[in-house]
């Protein structure tokens, strides 16, 4: 990892001193690279543009870049509505809790997979691996939730199917590469136990891979809805991506929201329904989009750890 | 350092097992550890494996999956013989095989431009930008998707329209829906999936490119004859993996965008399975496991399958 900075300048360089004739190649290059980029950023900025305009702007294709008629509708209409909020809160504890039960898993299961000195290792490696491979499948599963009684249950969003295999080679490579041998041989010279070792050493060295399985991991659980889809049915403990359907795609939207703008003449509850829909989408993606920019280098760093031993 | 010849000359003849008896004991503490994730998984992993025997049964709630009454491959024939068969087989391998020749070679090209880029702050913003829409939820995505495609108010049919060309009804005409199934999910991932090849790129020597380019090779041989054989076993990696989710094409983004014009092409295995069971008036949960387990042991026999070709032909394989 450490030496993979000055490697990278150096290549850099490089690529400046090519041929005459590889003057072509960077403008290409660069203008394919501008091309995709602009591609991906305006969608984006279009949606936040739309979402803080008048839905009569929006109706009528007014909106290119900048919002028309500022206004702040759209995002007042959706806070009106009556489970949005309720998601949110939902969501949050889902993730928190969930999000542990993955981390504890990964490294109870990572950490003893890692030790050389394990007997039976092969065994216990073969028994997740094949998780990989094949799996109850969706129906399966959903009795076994159904059996626990966890069916509507808030637990079912937290308790099963946290186990990822994948991640958890991740943490065990990571606990391989950066615990030394030689610090496990001084503490159980010194008579630690492989719990104390593990607690008190292997733990805190693998600081780095646990904050990107929490962000993953976090990713994960906010941004799914096949989960609360299957298990619960209580709108009360509906998750965020839920209650983004109902608006978003079945068009379920409260009259209370529809009172808040001011003509609620049919056509005009057509044309505010675009508006809301936009600020929803921004809504909907404001956590992770505020996140991303500080946390981005972090799943970078994962997908590099993951990619070293795939 | 002659380790191996040492223990076996002096150590008393114990038994093996006696002498595994006792470094299993020394390591209590670690099988302590792994007894958590060892009975976790067994639970939520491989109690639904035996559930799968519901697939070989005529499963009914109130028997259980012991009580239920065996039905052979019964289940497995009706799904075959069913009239749906051939076309949620043909829908579910057109969006994934359309998915991958248009979603694989992307990030490869990004990724090889994005390392030759000269400048590193605007490589930075581009990969910031371009990474992003992959930490869009999926139920925010096809919502972006209705809002943007949309036949009156949808940005691309605006910016054709003022191109001078003639709205398209992409989301109201069955002959889109794979179009812009595949081609949303490019928008989606094609950054994000730069990414490991980003780092396979930076493990190649920079020696050879120096190498070459004092040699007179252009950019374009260094890339060809430099970055791709580098980074060929992390894309003969990727492409296996690909190859065996080419059965699945992930239900969450496919069940939200069908809606009765698209149904006839979009109605894939997985939204049939949760169809059959679970909104189904007469739920059948042994038809749908059935289902399911087709498609799990296709997917299966496609991994292993394409990773023995893979090892055979270019030694790079997953294990």
């Amino acid at each position: 990892m450490a030496q993979a900075h000055p490697v990278h300048l150096k290549k850099k360089k490089l690529s400046m001193l090519g041929q005459p004739g590889d003057r072509s190649f960077h403008v290409v290059n660069l203008t394919l690279l501008t091309l995709f980029m602009l591609a991906v950023l305006y969608p984006l900025v279009y949606v936040v543009a739309c979402s803080f305009s008048s839905a009569y702007a929006v109706i009528t294709n007014q909106v290119w870049l900048w919002p028309v008629e500022f206004t702040l509708d759209g995002y007042k209409a959706c806070l009106k509505h009556h489970l949005l909020m309720t998601g949110y809160l939902n969501s949050l504890v889902y993730m928190i809790f969930g999000t542990l039960v993955n981390i504890v898993l990964l490294v109870l299961a990572g950490y003893p997979l890692s030790r050389r000195d394990l007997p039976g290792k092969r065994g216990f490696i073969m028994f997740f691996t094949f998780t990989m491979f094949f799996s109850g499948g969706m129906i399966p599963n959903y009795l076994l939730v159904k059996d626990l009684g966890l069916l509507d249950n808030r637990l079912a969003m937290i308790i099963p199917f946290a186990f990822s295999c994948y991640n958890m080679i991740i943490v065990r490579t990571y606990f391989t590469t950066n615990v030394p041998e030689e610090l496990l041989e001084a503490a159980q010279i010194d008579g630690s136990s492989d719990i104390h070792f593990f607690f008190r050493i292997a733990l805190p060295l693998a600081k780095p891979v646990i904050a990107v399985m929490v962000l993953f991991h976090g990713i994960g659980h906010w941004n799914g809805y096949m989960r609360a889809l299957l298990y619960l049915n209580s709108s009360s403990k509906y998750t965020l991506q839920l209650v983004l359907r109902d608006i978003l795609l079945l068009s379920n939207m409260t009259t209370d929201m529809m009172a808040q703008l001011d003509d609620s003449a049919l056509e005009e509850m057509q044309n505010a329904m675009q508006l809301i829909k936009y600020a929803v989408i921004v809504l909907g993606s404001l956590p992770v989009m505020i996140l991303y920019p500080f946390v981005q280098k972090y799943f970078v760093k994962g997908m590099m750890i993951g990619s070293v031993k795939g | 350092m002659q380790a191996p010849t040492k223990a076996p000359v002096n150590a008393p003849k114990r038994g093996k097992a006696a002498r595994l008896w006792l470094q299993v004991k020394r390591r209590w503490g670690l099988y302590l550890l792994l007894a958590i994730p060892v009975a976790y998984v067994f639970l939520f992993n491989y109690v639904p494996m035996y559930g799968v025997t519901i697939a070989f049964k005529k499963y009914k709630i109130k028997q259980g999956i012991l009580g239920s009454p065996w039905a052979g491959l019964y289940q497995f024939r009706r799904f075959i013989s069913n009239a749906k068969f051939l076309q949620i087989l043909v829908n579910t391998l057109a969006v994934s095989v359309y998915s991958l020749l248009a979603g694989f070679p992307l990030p490869i090209l990004l990724a090889i431009g994005l390392s030759h880029l000269v400048s590193d702050k605007y490589r930075k913003t581009i990969q910031m930008i371009t990474y992003a829409p992959h930490f869009l939820s999926t139920v925010v995505m096809v919502g972006l998707i209705n809002q943007l495609l949309n036949m009156h108010t949808g940005l691309l049919n605006r910016i054709i329209e003022a191109m001078g060309g003639s709205a398209v009804n992409f989301l109201g005409k069955a002959q889109y829906f794979r179009h812009v199934y595949v081609w949303s999910g490019v928008w989606q991932g094609a950054g994000y999936g730069a990414i490991i090849y980003i780092s396979a790129l930076a493990g190649v020597d920079p020696q050879l490119h120096e190498a070459a380019a004092i040699d007179g090779a252009s950019m374009w041989q260094r890339i060809l004859h430099i970055d791709i054989p580098g980074i060929l076993p992390t894309i003969t990696i990727m492409l296996i993996l690909r190859m065996g989710s080419v059965m699945t094409v992930g239900f969450e983004k496919i069940y939200l965008m069908q809606n009765n014009t698209n149904i006839s092409l979009s109605e894939v295995i997985e939204t049939y399975v949760y169809k059959q069971a679970l909104t189904a008036s007469k739920p059948d949960f042994s038809y749908s496991t059935a289902v399911g387990l087709f498609q799990n042991v296709i997917s299966l026999i496609l991994v292993l399958t394409t990773n023995f070709i893979s090892t055979k032909v270019s030694s790079y394989g997953l294990w």
